[in-house]
């Protein structure tokens, strides 16, 4: 009887030429959690704890339990924070060549137990098991072996660094193993201990995955895992002893983590949201750029940060693109997650389902034409449909709002140009695609974007050895690469600190000269030309002798607003290359040289200088030293195991305000200008507030060295009245705070609507004069952000 | 649009707008655009995101069948060979195989023989009583070095000798010193030439460098009349790999959207494994469309492929893995 069915369908299967359901056994997966009773607790200690508060972990294809997972308490945090104390002891006693081997040892698990896992994967999230099992997996083994490799040679390669400490990384449901690797293996190749916190709507690849740290014996305490919610992910933010949170998810909790964490010195990195453009010029192949797009916005039913969700398709193509678009979007099949043979499952959750759709209802109000395509209606789970928006303009939400959806907003330019405005055009920065075949076009946008990976001619392609994350509110930090190792280490204070006790207490004796004969007027200096404060106020210098020796300028608000426009508006700084950078400021060292004895007899009237002589002669050192690096950090062209160049290029963090100290007034004001400068940053500094004479005067030999105009702006004042509006401004992409600590935590949250880039460090500890030359290369690496550009060829 | 409901004299499934060539057209030719990465990125992805199984695997391998041209083209041909080569394509599969299928209404054949000039009599004297049709190949093949003049007789005589459909091969040297002008011409000639047969052009794509070249030559075939592009004479050493595939499809797809003709893709050469067969035939459909996978739009060239697919029925059927020796050979 069943075989005479078979023959029907066979027959039937003949005349159609169709696609069955075709599921992947869950067989293992479902036994796993049966061998657990359905239950699970937190993993500390490198054992279970007992599962309690629990909470159900939801199929979002048949809205059907899966398991009970346990709430993380404040009390459970705190524990792991303790083991994860003792388990960084455990870790860090080992040798490199053992941890690595530990590293080695969870990929090939990854790899051997692969297919439960990418089970476990799609039967949580909803995701296609051909996903799963093809890329997610493979990509995170491949996570661990690259860090494997790191974790060996980190002695070698990071010999000025160490461990951060205890790390809490908090991950989100997207794409649960493949973020944990991001998280997890980087952390404990570089020597720290971890808490993980999974998403509570996907717990359990991480349960996994500390199933695994514990069979292959890897040290207890040095991976915990505490699942729950976003509650139990506050707790773990809060903890004094966590020296490091590693975030990713919406840009929202981003910052709330970033407001939470202020002043606390933790270190950050936040992997936020996206609203990528997909660029598609008319010299593209059109047939694989709509196939990009299907792997831009359909993978993982979008629910990807750097998902390609705005579409810019070139006028005269445009109507032939979305032609195509339509009819392959009627071929993409819907199902069972576990369907061998399907592109999209449902969406995570219901509230995502609900979110998605609110959105999209919105941007058809506001104007869009809508095509969705049809959903079977026999599925009954969070379903959403694939979903292109047509005649999208950048003033609606839908253009600029992060979906996280399967939702593509198209909309159309005209000049390479007017594509890069609109890229541009995004609190966003975390990818981009772009096609074409004319490899000059190509290479021209890339640079201009302002985003952290571009692809071109390919999307969503990741690997190890590539950092990735992005600019603007997208977030910062880089994840894998080299670069991504720097974000778990931290440079050895003794390398720059002054041993306190020596700070400022000694009291040089000068000779009392004559610093002028005829009465300065010193002004700020704003977009290449000297300028009156607004305010119309002096403050009052003092010299060593408590003698007013000058006034400068009390800057405002308005000055620093002023300051910031030009420094965004004139952008030739930015634009020279690094060799005629270089020239210039060389040549503002030539230019210092000449008034050296000016300098020195100044630099002699203030106890912030504690060797006049030795400081100036530091500054012209520190000028060529930065003048010479100006045309040498270089990037690097990654090996991905694909056909493709991907390009690490070193690109300036844009306008820099910088915040100096008043310890050496001149050799600090030039270190961090210098350094700022070589990699094409246009700066906004406040200057010393106590002795900004040095800074101030060097004006004058900007004007005499070629320096093109708001490279370098000035703004002298009050520290307490001019740092927050700096620090809040919009268009400032980062900040170096070298000045006083107590401004620290006030900085980090006036940076927050913009997510500017902080390095706090207190410059009146710093031994400018004679600091570790591995100094300068940190100063280099924090004067530029990576972009890396995947270049796939062959012909 | 004309309608050719007589397609080669045989009752059709689906009705096919026939290709009749349109005039020159250098910017289409100009307008080809491939990026390779990414279309070998598609071909992988593809051929992950699509599977079949079970019953449905057999009724894709059926089908898999009735598309292909048994192929013999070897410098040893002799008419015994073909006999033996038209005997196994008239009865594919084992009876036993058939019975337990309950197909045998499905009267499943080969979609047609392929064999040089030289034994299209003996092929038809053997295949007397089926629908199979006689494919020769023609023009020179495989290299495609003779004469005009001998080429455009051979398509004749073949045609006279009672070949139904004529597979060419195009001159290579047309396409990789870019005269497509000339190389338009040419086909345009056979297309006279073999009249109301259906005429397969072999790009031979392994030898065109490029899967631009690829994609031009398809275009300019298509332009010129084709009614089949097939991918290789099984001589060169790249023959259909995946990435041929969907680049002549694609650009099957763009002909039929600008001028409403349907034409037949026809991989050949190298597939000589069930799997490999479902996969290019995964990614006709995904491109084309299920109408696609049907004999009179799509063939599979091959010889040993068959023997596979035996063996995965037999599998299928049994539940024990097969072997060669239990299938009568071709």
């Amino acid at each position: 009887m069943a075989w005479h069915r078979q023959m029907k369908k066979i027959e039937d299967s003949f005349k159609k030429m169709s696609y069955e359901e075709a599921l992947e056994s869950d067989k293992e997966a479902l036994e796993w959690i049966a061998k657990h009773n359905g239950q699970f607790g937190h993993f500390i200690d490198g054992r279970f704890t007992k599962p309690k508060n629990l909470f159900k972990t939801i199929n979002p294809f048949n809205k059907k339990e899966i398991a009970k997972v346990s709430q993380g308490t404040i009390t459970d945090i705190k524990n792991s924070v303790k083991i994860a104390r003792s388990g960084l002891e455990r870790w860090q006693s080992l040798s490199c060549f053992q941890r690595s081997k530990y590293l080695y040892a969870i990929a090939r698990y990854i790899q051997k137990e692969s297919r439960t896992i990418s089970v476990l994967e799609s039967l949580e999230n909803g995701k296609s098991i051909r996903e799963s099992r093809d890329i997610d997996i493979p990509l995170a083994a491949r996570h661990f072996y690259y860090h494997a490799g790191w974790a060996q040679l980190l002695d070698e390669e990071f010999e000025n660094y160490s461990p951060v400490g205890i790390c809490g990384q908090i991950i989100p449901w997207n794409f649960p193993l493949l973020m944990l690797a991001w998280k997890v293996a980087p952390a404990i190749a570089a020597g720290n201990s971890v808490i993980l916190k999974p998403a509570e709507q996907t717990s359990l690849t991480a349960l996994y995955f500390a199933e695994i740290c514990r069979r292959i014996k890897l040290p207890a305490g040095v991976v915990n895992v505490v699942t729950g919610d976003g509650i139990t992910g506050s707790y773990l933010v809060q903890q004094k002893d966590v020296s490091k949170i590693a975030f990713t998810g919406s840009t929202e909790v981003g910052k709330e983590i970033k407001k939470s964490t202020a002043g606390s010195g933790k270190k950050l990195t936040l992997e936020l949201g996206g609203k990528s453009p997909f660029i598609i010029f008319d010299d593209a192949d059109l047939d694989s750029a709509v196939e990009g797009l299907v792997d831009a916005i359909w993978f993982n039913q979008g629910q990807v940060c750097c998902a390609g969700s705005r579409l810019l398709l070139q006028e005269t193509i445009s109507t032939k693109v979305e032609k195509k678009i339509l009819s392959r979007m009627k071929k993409l099949r819907f199902g069972n997650p576990l369907d061998k043979s399907i592109d999209m499952g449902p969406l995570v959750s219901f509230e995502q389902q609900s979110r998605v759709k609110g959105l999209v209802d919105k941007g058809v109000e506001s104007g869009a034409d809508i095509f969705q395509c049809d959903i079977p209606s026999n599925l009954k789970g969070y379903f959403y449909p694939p979903t292109l928006l047509r005649n999208v303009s950048p003033s609606m939400e839908i253009f600029q709002k992060e979906i996280f959806g399967p939702v593509l907003s198209s909309t159309t330019f005209r000049t390479p140009e007017e594509a890069i405005s609109l890229a541009n055009n995004s609190r966003y920065g975390l990818s981009a695609s772009i096609w074409s075949e004319n490899i000059n076009l190509a290479l021209d946008i890339a640079p201009k974007l302002k985003v952290g990976v571009v692809w071109i001619n390919s999307t969503n392609i990741f690997d190890a050895a590539v950092g990735f994350g992005g600019y603007r509110e997208s977030g910062y930090g880089r994840e894998g690469g080299k670069e991504g190792m720097y974000e778990y280490l931290k440079f050895n204070s003794d390398h720059y600190q002054i041993k306190e006790a020596r700070v400022l207490k000694k009291n040089i004796s000068v000779k009392k000269k004559s610093i002028s004969h005829i009465d300065q007027t010193r002004k700020m200096y704003i977009g290449g030309t000297q300028k009156r404060g607004d305010s119309g106020h002096s403050i009052v210098i003092f010299d060593n002798q408590r003698e007013e020796i000058a006034t400068v300028g009390r800057g405002n608000r308005k000055d620093i607003r002023n300051a910031v426009e030009a420094a965004n508006k004139q952008m030739n700084w930015t634009m020279l290359s690094s060799h005629a950078r270089a020239q210039i400021m060389f040549y503002i060292a030539e230019n210092l040289s000449q008034r050296r004895d000016y300098f020195i007899s100044l630099l002699s009237s203030t106890t912030f200088c504690q060797n006049p002589i030795q400081e100036f002669d530091t500054a012209l050192k520190r000028l060529f030293s930065f003048a010479s690096w100006a045309d040498k950090f270089d990037g690097a062209v990654h090996q991905a195991p694909i056909r493709a160049n991907t390009i690490a290029l070193n690109e300036p963090v844009g306008v820099i305000g910088v915040i100096c100290p008043n310890l050496a007034p001149l050799a600090s004001f030039v270190t961090l200008i210098a350094a700022a400068l070589c990699q094409g940053n246009r700066l906004v500094v406040i200057p010393s507030e106590n002795f900004p004479l040095p800074a101030v005067d060097m004006y004058q030999i900007f004007d005499t060295s070629d320096v093109p105009s708001a490279a370098i702006n000035i703004v002298t004042g009050k520290h307490e009245e001019l740092i927050k509006t700096l620090s809040e401004h919009n268009a400032v992409d980062g900040i170096w705070n070298f000045g006083d600590p107590k401004y620290v935590s006030d900085i980090d949250i006036a940076s927050i609507s913009n997510l500017k880039q902080i390095w706090s460090i207190n410059g009146n500890n710093i031994n400018w004069i004679n600091y570790h030359s591995s100094f300068n290369k940190l100063l280099l690496r924090k004067s530029s952000q990576v972009k890396n550009i995947w270049i796939p060829y062959g012909e | 649009m004309p309608l050719d409901k007589n397609f080669n004299k045989r009752k059709l499934d689906a009705v096919i707008v026939k290709n009749e060539g349109i005039p020159f057209q250098l910017e289409a030719i100009n307008e080809v655009r491939i990026n390779k990465s990414a279309v070998e990125k598609r071909c992988a992805s593809a051929t992950n995101r699509r599977t079949v199984k079970k019953h449905n695997q057999v009724a894709w391998l059926l089908k898999a069948i009735t598309c292909m041209d048994l192929t013999t083209l070897s410098g040893d041909d002799t008419e015994s060979r073909v006999v033996r080569l038209c005997n196994k394509a008239k009865t594919p599969l084992r009876n036993d195989l058939l019975k337990k299928l309950g197909i045998e209404d499905l009267n499943i054949k080969v979609g047609g023989i392929c064999v040089y000039h030289q034994f299209i009599r003996t092929a038809l004297g053997a295949l007397q009583g089926s629908t199979i049709p006689v494919v020769a190949v023609s023009t020179g093949f495989p290299a495609g070095h003779t004469p005009k003049k001998t080429k455009i007789t051979e398509i004749k005589e073949s045609i006279r000798s009672g070949a139904q459909e004529i597979d060419i091969v195009i001159s290579r040297r047309h396409v990789l010193s870019g005269n497509w002008k000339k190389l338009y011409d040419e086909v345009s000639e056979y297309k006279e030439a073999s009249g109301t047969a259906c005429l397969k052009t072999i790009l031979a794509t392994g030898e065109l460098g490029t899967l631009k070249n690829v994609k031009k030559a398809a275009l300019i075939c298509m332009m010129a009349g084709a009614n089949f592009i097939k991918t290789s004479t099984g001589k060169e050493s790249i023959n259909a790999t995946l990435p041929f595939t969907l680049v002549m499809c694609r650009a099957i797809r763009e002909y039929r959207e600008c001028t409403g003709f349907e034409v037949g893709y026809k991989p050949a050469g190298g597939i000589s494994s069930a799997k490999d067969c479902l996969s290019h035939m995964m990614l006709v459909k995904e491109e084309l469309g299920s109408k696609w996978l049907h004999p009179s739009l799509f063939r599979v060239g091959a010889s040993s492929l068959l023997s596979d697919i035996e063996r995965q029925i037999e599998h299928f059927v049994t539940g024990q893995y097969s072997s060669f020796n239990r299938h009568g050979m071709a």
